[in-house]
């Protein structure tokens, strides 16, 4: 395609302006990425020269190509990328010289016009001038780690050494290349050593204890290291190939030598050419990435803006877009970029953020050093110890996000910014979804990760629902919805969108100031907020049911209220849980799992009579599967004969109070535990909230009732309680916090009280306890100052407000019995006596359960043939 | 809104249509379901406006998602303006007045004429429609 010799003139059947891009690197082949998507690429005669013979490759995990990866697994797009999107790809077809003044570049190959020029040339390691053994064969001795056919020189470095007992591969430089290099070595079967010139490893990025910590955890990986080394001179070794001789007079043999001891800007040809270059080398770009010649733009590693060289991928990017808006007409300038890292070396967890050295004036540092682990932590703080500026981290990546957003979004600190580095079984403050890291899954129904959310966010997706759609989260069995919604707001607020937190349409408040309002206003029906406070005409499911979840909170009126009924969610308006086929759980609360063989006999005969599968649950009750709509009444009237009352399994409310057998028999017990559990029970059952409430109280340390996984727990000590809160089992399990110690029963009741009315009112829709205080500014000591110190003055209206609820108690399922308007509803069909006759049991371990499709199928067969 | 019309059985054909099932069977704001020859039909009584009336809307009661019969059941409420029934089971939204499921565009459910007949709620068939 090329004519040597003469003016090439590629895209020659065109009259477009010609634009060369010189090197096809990661930023090069990015900037082609953002003229291909802004469409520039078609007003444009786009040529590209690479100097290398692969296309663009991704640099940043070349480490992979020793772990199994090829070069065309590397390879950022397909062959025919460029072909297809009209771009003229040179490959293996360096650029020599730039003619300014002619427009023109001259390669290896031939000579082309252009009119504007994109210099993507990025960098080459440094070799320090250490005079090194004249080989005639490829030497050994001055290899470096930047390229695939880096890669290739070294491999074959290594296998020329088989025959060798010992193969001793050393890496000059202990920074973060070094230290990928010395891997790569490792995983070809050499020992591996690391020579650095500074005291301590990765000296940018780290500070001298953060070095130290590496250090010992990348020789426990058996990686040899060695600190403050300068190498004089490379001569010929006795048992291996090389000796290095160093300024301190020792010395180390070795077979081959990787020189990682920095990078440096290519900027031959700019040089060359004339163009603006700083003192330590790169082409010198302005905010709009133009160089000092109007015609040429530089960007990405080769690059030098406000006297800094960015050697990572993100900034080059941010460039990339900077000039292809500029080609299409919208130019955003660029404005420097973010340093902070976070790597696996060798497997193990490296993390640096801005500060890292607290070279900010006043900064103030928390430092958690693990030695048994080797593990270390540092927080940089400002002076007025208000903002995170900086943080190092070593072996443990987990707190990296969290500590991140505080420095790039200058969170204000938690009362102890300490918490932020300790080991975080202690409960420490997490930023809701925020600390999650990247690889936590989201969906366990459809494995989305937190990393594929926050792409499809980072892709454009701007609702919950386009972000279902694309992701897939959430729409299995819809269990991780409230986790997917924190993850996506704090996704969007990372990035600067506002986030709508209206309930929804008919309602621009949050949950919170809903109730707020009801309460403040006295309202006590939906009809009545709606008119005063809402849109449209109707409300929707997501704010009918929240609304009747505050009056009742608020009131509690039976939700069998008519003015109630068309509000709950299908659950609370039969009193029951649906189940998959349309039938329904019956649960009969069981206070504290205690119950007398009479009670046992009369569930007993009940779901034998209706024919209801029948299973001990996880929260010490007995739950009914199985009743259809019709046979609720019947079924309820005959459990509340026996003296039962609803377990309210169907609303966000009191669930159980688990129990462990306590002191009454358990010969370890210190307080009556099943007691406490009736008591707790009985008081809270009834009441709505949020999002449901689970409670437990143990007799002793032991712990058998799990009381620290629940919403309130309780632990029984020689003195009287101790209270936990905000623990959590299902899908992100959180351990609850000592909240106080040594409560006699009334004090223990009214703290409860408290607790759980200031939620009520502040809690998020669907929020539970755990989350809630995960995003409680202030954390768990303002919850303290709040319930226990009275810092709001609240805590006599917190009080009266539960006791006001718990005078109200009636159980729903007495109360709808009593009236023949509300049994109404209790009917399959209004116009038919007849069960629904597709739903269809079948016999399974002696018990009734639902049949399944095939199985339906077949027994259709049966019927027809 | 006076009637004259005579208590008669569920499924009997009258003048208007085929009876289903009267106005104190309905519950508004919300659905019932009622039985039409092996056909499930989840009747919706939506408060027009100012006026005392109510809007009828029949959609089936077999939700697509789940295959149990439960539409019936579910929510009533509005979304951009539109009138819809949440399922109760995976929570998925179908338009009131033609059955299309709002996140699915595949999915529609059967939707069949419904008025009053005095306190009758009738199923308007074909022809009665015609001669209306
Ligand atoms: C029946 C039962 C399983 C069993 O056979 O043992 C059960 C069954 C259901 N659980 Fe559960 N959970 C049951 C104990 C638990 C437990 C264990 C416990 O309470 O000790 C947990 C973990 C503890 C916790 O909640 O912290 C548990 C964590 C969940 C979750 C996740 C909650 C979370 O915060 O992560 C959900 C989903 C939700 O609530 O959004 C859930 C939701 C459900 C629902 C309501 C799902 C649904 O909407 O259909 C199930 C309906 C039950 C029904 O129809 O009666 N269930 N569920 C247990 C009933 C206990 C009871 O007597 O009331
Ligand atoms: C092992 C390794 C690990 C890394 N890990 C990370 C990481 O975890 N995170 C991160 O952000 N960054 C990382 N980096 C850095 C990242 O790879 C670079 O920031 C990025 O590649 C810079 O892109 P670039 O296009 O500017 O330069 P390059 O990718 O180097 O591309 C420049 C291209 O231009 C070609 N070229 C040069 N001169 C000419 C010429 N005269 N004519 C034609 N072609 C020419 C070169 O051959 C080269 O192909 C890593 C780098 C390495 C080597
Ligand atoms: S928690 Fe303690 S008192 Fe309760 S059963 Fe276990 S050992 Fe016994
Ligand atoms: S839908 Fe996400 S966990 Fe089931």
């Amino acid at each position: 395609m090329n004519a040597p010799d003469n003016l090439t003139a590629p895209h020659s059947d065109t009259a477009l302006p010609r634009l060369i891009v010189i090197g096809n690197g990661m930023v090069g082949h990015y900037f082609l990425e953002q003229l291909i998507e802004t469409g520039v690429h078609r007003r444009l005669a786009v040529t590209v020269f690479g100097e290398e013979r692969h296309r663009a490759y991704d640099r940043v995990h070349l480490s992979e190509y020793f772990g199994g990866r090829d070069a065309d697994s590397l390879s950022l797009s397909e062959s025919d990328y460029c072909d297809l999107n009209g771009i003229e790809l040179h490959l293996d077809e360096a650029v020599t010289a730039i003619d300014r003044e002619a427009k023109r570049v001259t390669t290896t190959r031939g000579e082309y016009a252009y009119d504007q020029l994109v210099l993507a040339t990025g960098s080459y390691p440094f070799v320090p001038p250490i005079p090194t053994l004249e080989e005639t064969t490829e030497s050994h001795a001055a290899l470096v780690y930047r390229t695939l056919d880096d890669l290739d020189r070294i491999r074959n470095a290594a296998e020329s050494l088989a025959e060798r007992d010992i193969r001793r591969g050393v890496v000059v430089g202990g920074g973060l290349l070094g230290l990928e290099a010395a891997n790569a070595l490792k995983s070809l079967g050499l020992e591996a050593h690391v020579v650095e010139f500074a005291p301590r490893l990765m000296p940018v990025q780290l500070d001298d204890q953060g070095g130290d910590a590496l250090r010992r955890q990348i020789e426990a990986l058996g990686v040899a290291v060695h600190v403050e080394r300068a190498t004089t001179e490379i001569v010929k070794g006795e048992t291996h190939r090389y000796r290095m001789n160093f300024a301190d007079g020792e010395w180390l043999e070795t077979d081959l030598v990787v020189f990682s001891a920095g990078i440096r800007p290519q900027d031959r040809l700019a040089r060359e050419s004339g163009l603006a270059i700083g003192e330590r080398g790169g082409v010198v770009i302005d905010e709009t990435c133009h160089t000092s010649d109007p015609d040429i733009f530089a960007i990405g590693e080769c690059a030098l803006w406000n006297g800094q060289i960015f050697g990572l991928v993100a900034p080059g990017y941010t460039m990339a877009r900077t000039v292809a808006g500029c080609l299409s007409g919208t130019c955003e300038p660029f404005s420097g970029a973010d340093m902070s890292t976070k790597l696996k070396l060798l497997g193990v967890d490296v993390g640096s953020i801005g500060d890292a050295h607290a070279r900010t004036e006043g900064a103030v540092s928390y430092r958690f050093i693990d030695e048994a682990g080797h593990g270390y932590r540092r927080l940089v703080v400002s002076a007025d110890g208000k903002r995170a500026i900086g943080a190092v981290l070593v072996g443990d990546n987990s707190y990296y996000d969290t500590l991140l957003q505080y420095v790039q979004n200058a969170i204000k600190l938690p009362a102890d910014p300490a918490s932020l580095i300790l080991p975080q079984s202690e409960g420490t403050p997490l930023l809701g979804a925020d600390a999650l890291p990247e690889t936590a899954t989201i969906c366990s129904c459809h494995n989305v990760s937190k990393g594929a959310i926050c792409q499809a966010v980072e892709g454009g997706c701007s609702d919950l629902s386009a972000l279902k759609a694309e992701t897939k989260a959430s729409t299995g069995c819809g269990g991780c919805t409230a986790l997917l919604k924190q993850v996506f707001e704090h996704e969007l607020e990372s990035r600067g969108i506002e986030v709508d937190r209206s309930l929804c349409e008919h309602f621009a408040y949050t949950r919170q100031e809903l109730y707020g309002i009801v309460r403040v206003e006295g309202i006590r029906s939906f009809e009545a907020l709606h008119e005063r406070h809402g849109k449209g005409h109707l409300g929707c499911d997501i704010c009918k049911p929240a609304v009747a979840s505050i009056l009742a909170s608020c009131w509690n009126e039976p939700i069998m209220e008519p003015s109630l009924v068309p509000l709950q969610d299908t659950n609370d308006t039969f009193m029951a849980n649906m189940q998959k086929n349309g039938t329904y759980s019956v649960v009969p609360r069981i206070p504290g799992g205690e119950i007398t063989p009479d009670k046992l006999i009369a569930i007993g005969a009940v779901a034998k009579k209706y024919d209801l599968y029948t299973k001990i649950t996880g929260g010490q009750r007995i739950d009914l599967f199985g009743a259809q709509l019709h046979e609720l009444p019947e079924i309820w009237s005959e459990l509340i004969e026996a003296g039962f009352e609803t377990g309210h399994a169907y609303g966000k409310s009191t669930r159980t109070v688990k129990s462990c057998v306590g002191n009454t028999w358990c010969r370890y017990g210190v307080q009556d535990s099943v007691a406490m559990a009736l008591t707790i029970e009985n008081r809270y059952k009834g009441l709505r909230s949020p999002h449901k409430l689970k409670f437990a109280v143990s007799g002793c340390t032991r712990e058998c009732a799990e009381a620290q996984s629940k919403d309130v727990g309780v632990i029984a000590t020689e003195h009287g309680w101790n209270l936990y809160v905000c623990g959590n089992g299902g899908m992100r399990p959180r351990h609850a916090e000592l909240f106080a110690t040594d409560l006699d029963d009334e004090t223990l009741l009214k703290t409860i009280d408290r607790f759980l009315m200031f939620y009520i009112r502040t809690a998020d829709r669907l929020q539970r306890t755990s989350v809630w205080r995960e995003n409680l500014d202030g954390g768990l000591d303002y919850l303290k100052q709040v319930v226990l110190e009275d810092s709001l003055g609240l805590g006599d209206e917190l009080e009266t407000q539960m006791q006001h609820v718990v005078d109200q108690y009636e159980c729903e399922w007495a109360g709808a019995l009593k009236d023949p308007e509300k049994l109404k509803r209790f009917r399959t069909f209004v116009n038919d006596k007849r069960a629904d006759p597709d739903i269809i049991a079948v016999s399974e371990r002696d018990q009734p359960r639902p049949a399944r499709p095939e199985e339906i199928a077949s027994l259709a067969v049966e019927v027809t043939s | 809104m006076s009637t004259t019309a005579t208590a008669s059985a569920s499924g009997e054909r009258t003048k208007a249509g085929i009876r289903l099932c009267t106005r104190q069977d309905l519950v508004p704001n919300s659905g019932v379901v009622a039985w039409h020859e092996g056909s499930q039909i989840a009747v919706f009584a939506i408060p027009a406006g100012a006026s005392t009336d109510l809007e009828l809307y029949a959609v089936d009661n077999h939700d697509p998602f789940s295959g149990a019969n439960v539409i019936g059941r579910g929510i009533v409420g509005e979304l951009g303006g539109e009138l819809v029934v949440a399922s109760p089971i995976y929570k998925q939204h179908f338009r009131l007045r033609d059955g299309q499921c709002v996140e699915d565009e595949s999915r529609r459910l059967r939707c069949w004429p419904l008025a009053f007949d005095g306190d009758d709620v009738v199923l308007l068939q074909e022809d009665s429609i015609v001669r209306a």
